[in-house]
């Protein structure tokens, strides 16, 4: 027994660590509430899998019109992020540049768009603003991070001072860095279009809008025509997402779908006010603030409550989804044709946004935390397996030869597994986002809250709210890092 | 002579590469000068703390001095012609630079070109500097030092990835373009043969610091045992 456990004693295990990760998901997955409550979850699937066979367009006006919005949102929003991003990542080293990029990208695109229809109605401006703030805070940082990767002796060799102006950055630092700034550019413009679809589910006129409703009203075969659609927007993005051609499509993009919005001072100053807390806004007696303060601090416990918990259970769950799925994409498992279907799964399981997925558990399942777990674990399980089975390429295949599964447990795990807890933690921010966000689907998540807090104009009770869900993600940021620090120093 | 710069008591350190661990030293000078118009060698078998004396004589010069370091460190993905340029850099207006790097000015293509005409690169002007040869690369990072255009040089093993030939040809003409030059080798008698002092380190100290007429074969040869 001694022997069994001897990890725990030990300071810098990252077996210990494993495990009190897994240990927490297991006491979270035992609070949790999962259940499944539909009659029948396999007549449904029955359905949708005939849908998924038989895809129909039923109006190719409508289809056509969603397809341009829904492209046009995506690489307004990315290209306006990249440039935001871009500048806050030159400057990276500012403690306040870092602090605003963090807020920016610790509120969910949701929530963002929720706030900016209320200031601009249902239009082009919110749903670009939407995923401009959020995006250009996550581009800062991995453009930051990745400008602070190069190697720095071609700048030492030309300059023998500690600053260094825009000519020796634009000489030394960015042409190193730039090839990695624009592949991570082109992850974002597939995130982009993910994100503009979720953004129909909540009204804007993109893919999702009419995804949403053939889903809820069971027409399947047409749900099943606009999910290829996406599937191939996002695969034909290596051929037209591309320097050369974007010099003509961004300037199109503005041309054919203007960004504008609906904008009215006094709505807007009404909004403003609306932001202020209610106690203090309405002057309330000291007693009903008292309630006020209470019932606000109920759905932030509560919500907080069950957004950490379920998310703890979705980060052990995507990291071992990913550890087992990233074989289907290593050159030590698979070879050939094998190897591409693998990798072909994996995209297209990444190519869907939870959003969605939850959206059909929810179908399927019930409500209950579930379908939430099952999107949040495929969607990023996906995500990390393919990088991982990706980056085991760069390891020189075993050298002692072995079946597959002792391979995998005495070789693979062992030599991948600090890269593999890396990505793991680098997503944990992410999960918390989108765990309070899946919120508006009806789990007791923040986003629960903040959207029936939307729903009946409290926009105060909102702001708090979505502020809380941003301290979650920064905890876990500030969390993610302190343990990569300590346990991972080569990361 | 005017002092250009003068050191004395002083410990050298190295940066260490594990975080929180002490620098460790890499070479005790108790009393060194540079005078201006001098041709120092810096000799000593590798380790001996050469390159540390040149960084540290460069942070002491801050602004005055032309730069070669030992790795060429080059902006792989740009034109030589750029990496050239970019030793000029700051006598240049941001918008000059940049300006340069999409569009380069005639003016600055013939002075780099003249420049690079007896460095041997002039015709690889366009090539991207990732592409070349460790001793083409190495040609590069000098021409970058050139065009610096400062009085002072200083060199960490500048000719050490080219011919015996081509490098004295080269140590040349370094030397004619500054007043002063500080120049770290491995090779003694190019040493002796250019420079007019000789400044030979071991074991993290000064072993000699003579001119170059009185520095006996016997010195040299102790030095490198």
């Amino acid at each position: 027994m001694s022997t069994a456990i001897g990890f725990l004693t030990q300071t810098r295990s990252l077996r210990k660590l494993t495990f009190y990760f897994a240990l927490l998901a297991v006491a979270c997955l035992a609070l949790a509430d999962i259940d499944i409550s539909t009659g029948s979850p396999g007549h449904e699937l029955w359905l949708m899998g005939r849908g998924l066979l038989t895809p129909q367009v039923p109006d190719w006006q409508q289809w056509l019109d969603a397809v341009i919005y829904t492209l046009t949102f995506s690489l307004q929003g990315v290209v306006l992020a990249a440039a935001v991003g871009f500048l806050f990542a030159v400057y990276y080293h500012l403690t306040w540049v870092r602090v605003v990029a963090a807020l920016l990208r610790s509120v969910h695109e949701v929530f963002w768009a929720l706030i900016f229809i209320q200031i601009f109605g249902i239009s082009t401006l919110a749903g670009v603003l939407a995923i401009v703030l959020p995006f250009s805070g996550t581009m800062a940082k991995v453009y930051g991070e990745q400008l602070e990767e190069i190697d720095s002796r071609p700048a030492r060799a030309v300059h023998d001072r500690a600053e260094s102006g825009l000519s020796h950055f634009f000489y030394t630092r960015l042409p190193l860095a730039l090839h990695a700034m624009r592949n991570y550019t082109a992850y974002r413009m597939e995130c982009a279009i993910r994100s503009s679809v979720v953004l129909g589910f909540i009204g804007l006129p993109t893919l999702g809008f009419h995804l949403e409703t053939a889903l809820r009203t069971g027409e399947y075969s047409a749900a099943s025509a606009l999910l290829f659609t996406l599937l191939a927007l996002i695969y034909s993005l290596r051929y037209w997402f591309r320097a050369r051609l974007l010099w003509v499509l961004v300037p199109l993009a503005f041309f054919v779908r203007p960004v504008s919005g609906d904008w009215h001072s006094a709505n807007f100053a009404q909004f403003l006010r609306d932001c202020i807390p209610a106690p203090l806004r309405e002057d309330w007696a000291l007693e009903k603030s008292g309630r006020w303060l209470l019932w606000l601090g109920e759905q932030i416990g509560a919500g907080a409550w069950n957004t950490v918990l379920l998310a703890q259970i979705v980060l052990v769950l995507t990291g071992l989804f990913a550890l087992l799925t990233s074989t289907m994409n290593s050159s030590h498992f698979v070879s050939g044709w094998r190897r591409r279907l693998g990798d072909g799964f994996l995209l297209v399981l990444r190519s869907l946004p939870e959003y969605l997925l939850n959206f059909i558990f929810l179908i399927v399942l019930g409500p209950s935390m579930l379908p939430a777990i099952l999107a949040m674990t495929l969607h990023n399980g996906a995500i990390i397996g393919h990088l991982l089975g990706k980056h085991s390429d760069e390891v020189a295949p075993a050298v002692m030869e072995s079946g597959p599964l002792s391979r995998f447990a005495y070789f693979y795990v062992p030599t991948l597994y600090q890269r593999f807890l890396a990505y793991c933690f680098y997503r944990w921010e992410i999960i918390i986002r989108e765990t309070a966000m899946l919120g508006v689907l009806g789990i007791p998540t923040l986003g629960f809250y903040i959207d029936s807090a939307f729903e009946f104009l409290r926009f105060d009770v909102a702001l708090i709210l979505i502020a809380a869900s941003a301290v979650l993600t920064l905890c876990a940021d500030s969390i993610a890092r302190r343990l990569r620090r300590q346990f991972l120093p080569a990361y | 002579m005017t002092i250009l710069v003068e050191l004395s008591q002083c410990r050298l350190t190295y940066p260490s590469d594990t975080m929180g661990e002490a620098d460790w030293l890499a070479l005790e000078v108790d009393h060194l000068t540079v005078r201006a118009g001098e041709r120092i060698a810096l000799l000593g078998k590798s380790g001996a703390g050469k390159s540390t004396l040149l960084r540290r004589l460069r942070r002491e010069l801050a602004g005055q001095t032309s730069w070669c370091p030992q790795e060429p460190g080059l902006v792989p993905q740009l034109k030589v012609f750029h990496n050239i340029f970019s030793g000029a850099l700051d006598r240049h207006s941001a918008l000059v630079n940049l300006r340069n790097l999409l569009l380069p000015s005639r003016r600055h293509q013939t002075e780099i070109a003249r420049l690079a005409e007896p460095l041997g690169i002039a015709d690889l002007l366009w090539s991207k500097a990732g592409e070349l040869s460790g001793g083409q690369q190495q040609r590069v990072a000098l021409a970058r030092a050139l065009y610096q255009h400062k009085p002072l040089l200083l060199a960490d093993e500048p000719v050490s990835a080219l011919d015996r030939i081509q490098g004295e040809a080269i140590l040349r003409q370094l030397l004619q373009r500054h007043t002063t030059s500080i120049i770290a080798l491995h090779n003694a008698p190019l040493a002796l043969n250019l420079c007019d002092r000789v400044i030979a380190l071991r074991d993290r100290r000064v072993l000699f610091d003579l001119p170059t007429s009185e520095v006996h074969p016997d010195n040299i040869q102790r030095l490198y045992q």
